[in-house]
């Protein structure tokens, strides 16, 4: 049982950004949806897209590219919502794609002090090594704190 | 025994009874010779303390015991009524209330124990007293430990308490005969329920059963030996009701004795008895009262809580969710219905709009709450206000029945709570002042709700001195909230809406009660952000009116859909006042203000594209579409690109992301699943 519950805890949801990896612990994820199309919200941060209708919930979506001050790209096929749960609150964000679910033991994380990156820093709370790739792992509550 | 299954009931049912002592102590005070008040307090008090004791609460239970010695001392006319003991008891609730918070909060009663207030109690049996008074208790307590075993041991004597003696006397009135029946069945008997309810049926054929021993619910659980009694009201003789009952089988022996009537006040002995039954609040009670009730109705006194069903409200947000989705794809319906043209189509849809009405009336009403259960608590805190600032206040209450989204009740008790001591703390003079300006010397609060279409308003009203405007503008200068030539220049309206700021305070003194600078701003957002209003009328020496607007539901409303740029919005009905075409070259510039002249009214103009960051062509137009809307007194109109219509909305949230965002009340997800945003006029006028 307590077995199961630490793969729990070490699974990422991993998606992509830009050229980067990012992952999301999967604690945190309610859903992955195809995009829906939003309702922009007046008097908010340009990161914030708009409110989507998630089978009847309404759901505040972040666009993350804006929000890391990445360049705006058009919407994909690969366009995925991750619709993410802190606490109280619900809301999506908007990535590239969503590309797999890694598991990473503790030796493979390493502290976010060890590792910085542009735009996104203030999010991550760490870096997974698996192989030679690199994920940055995304802290989902600061994601979601409007600044 | 594990309790934990009755704790629910115990607490909602403790609520229940002290509302009924604090209701009653109020009538007490004020008729101290009625001892049917006192009668009624003390069987709440003992009720009160058999479920704290069944629970094993026994800091609640000593409490509960203490106080009703005094009780029972007040109703022996051993002590009098007055204003002190009076005060005292109602520590005593406020303690036993303390008790049931706990309780709610932890699980457990606490560690206060309140042995001052239980020291009161008993110096106001007096010294010597105080002893006997417990001795007497004792005697009480081991009577009624008696009475309890004897009740299952020896029937022969039914214990009747004061309601059903009533309900027997009323029947003697009516000439029918009163009679106790003790039933013995065979020893041989195997299905002893079966029989007994077969001989329960005789028995309601030629009468009514009143009460029976053990009770009817022990009896179909087959809880009892071989024998049972019943006491039995009928206009048959005792004769053909033996000879009914011998000739069904395995019936061994059937006794029956008259029962006299008896005046209610001696009946000290049988009442104690009774309460013993209560004690233990059996569900066999209340089947009982409810056939004795159900019938004639003499006995309306028994069972005052109406039948009510206890439904978790998260059950009830379901099914409104569902009846939501039900409003929305009908509202979808709606929108292909009106690309195609053919009657079956429409009738269908017709019916499926009323039922669909009826659904969320049904849902809406089963939510509704009389406002009674939040103005219940007012009159004790009007007296204890009133005593506490040495004033002469009366509370008379109106409209208790009139009918709330239970969301909303939750709410609104605060605002109102701060309303009513604003009132008693600010409003009604000191005795002296009011007899100088030859008014009465009891001030009069009155506290009134009503329906008013879609809204319900609720009023507060004092006849005090009224908010005198000059002092509030001179605190407005001395505050440095506003510079000494507006002030000057402000109108009464104005200055009244300054009380509605934070951090806004006129009394002279900080009392306890007010003048700490928090009130009425905290009671504007909060009925504010149930989507009520707040208005104020007042006149120097007359009293002030406090009037609360609001409305009925919450989570379905009526729009008006509206397009700005290439967005749909929503504004509430219940905001907007009319629609109204204006020329453009009618709108005029007036203090850094554009507004424009309706019918002699000058309304100030908001662009909802500019507001709003939305992009649309307003140069190219010749005529504006305004939309005036209304909030309380004041008018402002919205200048929209185009109307789309009326239609009924399902009201949602934002979520706690987006929750800080002022100009918007919520969202609601439109016929073809797009998600359109509610305006809240509210906050842009």
């Amino acid at each position: 049982m307590e077995k199961a519950n630490n793969l729990d805890i070490n699974q990422f949801v991993v998606f992509k950004l830009d050229k980067e990896d990012y992952g999301i612990n999967i604690n945190k994820v309610s859903t992955i949806e195809q995009v829906l199309p939003a309702t922009r919200v007046p008097n908010t941060p340009d990161y914030i897209r708009g409110v989507i209708n998630l089978r009847g919930d309404i759901i505040p979506v972040i666009d993350l590219r804006k929000r890391f001050g990445l360049p705006p790209v058009e919407d994909t096929e690969d366009t995925r919502i991750i619709i993410v749960k802190s606490g109280e609150v619900n809301a999506g964000m908007i990535v590239d794609s969503v590309s797999e679910v890694m598991h990473l033991d503790d030796n493979s994380v390493e502290n976010a002090s060890n590792f910085i990156s542009e735009g996104s820093a203030g999010y991550v709370m760490g870096a997974g090594k698996a192989g030679d790739r690199i994920v940055s792992l995304l802290d989902a509550d600061k994601i979601m704190m409007l600044d | 025994m594990d309790t934990n299954q009755y704790l629910e009931i115990f607490i909602d049912e403790s609520r229940e009874h002290l509302q009924n002592l604090n209701d009653q102590m109020l009538q007490l005070e004020n008729n101290t010779d009625d001892i049917g008040i006192l009668n009624e307090i003390f069987r709440s008090a003992h009720t009160l303390k058999g479920m704290a004791g069944t629970m094993s609460f026994n800091k609640m239970s000593v409490l509960t015991h203490d106080m009703e010695n005094v009780l029972q001392a007040l109703r022996n006319r051993e002590i009098k009524v007055t204003s002190d003991l009076i005060d005292v008891l109602f520590k005593c609730l406020d303690a036993l209330g303390y008790y049931i918070d706990n309780i709610v909060n932890t699980g457990s009663e606490g560690d206060n124990e309140f042995t001052d207030i239980i020291e009161e109690l008993r110096n106001a049996l007096g010294g010597n007293d105080g002893s006997g008074g417990s001795g007497k208790a004792k005697a009480e307590k081991a009577s009624e430990k008696a009475s309890d075993s004897s009740s299952s041991q020896d029937k022969k004597l039914i214990a009747i308490n004061q309601y059903e003696q009533n309900v027997i006397n009323k029947a003697l009135d009516d000439g029918l005969k009163a009679l106790q029946i003790d039933i013995a069945l065979n020893k041989g008997c195997m299905l002893k329920s079966a029989r007994a309810f077969i001989i329960f049926q005789v028995l309601e054929r030629n009468g009514e059963v009143i009460k029976s021993v053990p009770s009817v619910e022990d009896i179909e659980d087959e809880k009892f030996d071989f024998e049972f009694s019943v006491v039995f009201l009928t206009d048959k003789s005792p004769e053909l009701i033996n000879k009914e009952l011998n000739q069904i089988s395995e019936v061994e022996s059937v006794i029956i004795n008259e029962v006299g009537a008896k005046p209610v006040e001696k009946l000290k002995e049988a009442a104690t008895g009774a309460q013993v039954t209560t004690k233990t609040p059996e569900p066999g009670n209340n089947v009982k009262s409810g056939t004795s009730h159900g019938d004639n109705g003499t006995a309306s006194k028994v069972n005052k809580a109406g039948k009510t069903v206890r439904v978790d409200i998260t059950r009830l947000d379901l099914l409104m969710n569902l009846v939501s989705e039900l409003i929305i794809q009908k509202t979808r319906l709606e929108d292909i219905g009106s690309q195609r043209d053919s009657n079956a189509y429409h009738e269908a849809l017709e019916s499926l709009e009323r039922i669909t009405t009826d659904l969320h009336d049904a849902v809406m009403k089963v939510r509704m709450v009389p406002v009674e259960s939040v103005f219940n608590r007012f009159p004790r805190m009007i007296r204890d206000i009133s005593r506490e600032l040495g004033k002469d206040i009366n509370l008379v209450m109106s409209g208790e029945e009139t009918e709330l989204d239970r969301t909303v009740i939750d709410e609104i008790g605060d605002p109102l709570i701060h309303l009513l001591r604003n009132s008693a703390d600010h409003g009604i003079e000191p005795v002296e002042e009011r007899e100088k300006a030859g008014k009465p010397r009891t001030g009069q609060i009155s506290l009134k709700a009503y329906q008013d279409g879609n809204n319900v308003v609720i009023e507060v009203a004092d006849d005090g001195r009224g908010i005198d405007i000059e002092k509030v503008r001179k605190k407005l200068v001395e505050k440095g909230m506003v510079s000494k030539e507006l002030a000057g220049s402000l109108s009464k309206n104005e200055i009244i809406e300054y009380l509605f700021r934070p951090s806004f305070s006129t009394a002279d003194k900080v009392t306890d009660l007010s003048g700490r600078g928090v009130g009425l701003d905290v009671v504007k957002t909060k009925i504010e952000s149930l989507g009520g209003n707040v208005e104020v009328e007042t006149e120097t020496g007359k009293g002030s009116r406090f009037i609360i607007r609001l409305p009925l539901t919450l989570a379905i409303i009526q729009a008006l859909m509206i397009v700005v740029g290439n967005e749909k919005y929503a504004i509430p009905l219940n905001n907007i006042k009319e629609i109204v075409r204006v020329p453009v070259d009618e709108i005029k510039q007036v203090q850094n203000q554009e507004v424009f002249l309706l019918r002699n009214n000058l309304i100030p103009v908001i662009w909802l594209n500019k507001v709003l960051g939305v992009t649309s062509d307003e140069k190219s137009k010749k005529y504006l579409t305004v939309v005036i809307v209304k909030k309380g007194e004041k008018l402002s109109g919205l200048v929209v690109d185009s109307l789309i219509g009326q239609q009924e909305i399902v009201q949602k949230s934002l979520g706690k992301l987006l929750s800080g965002i002022k100009l918007l009340a919520g969202a609601t997800i439109l016929g073809d699943g797009s998600v359109a945003l509610i305006l809240d006029v509210n906050s842009m006028i």
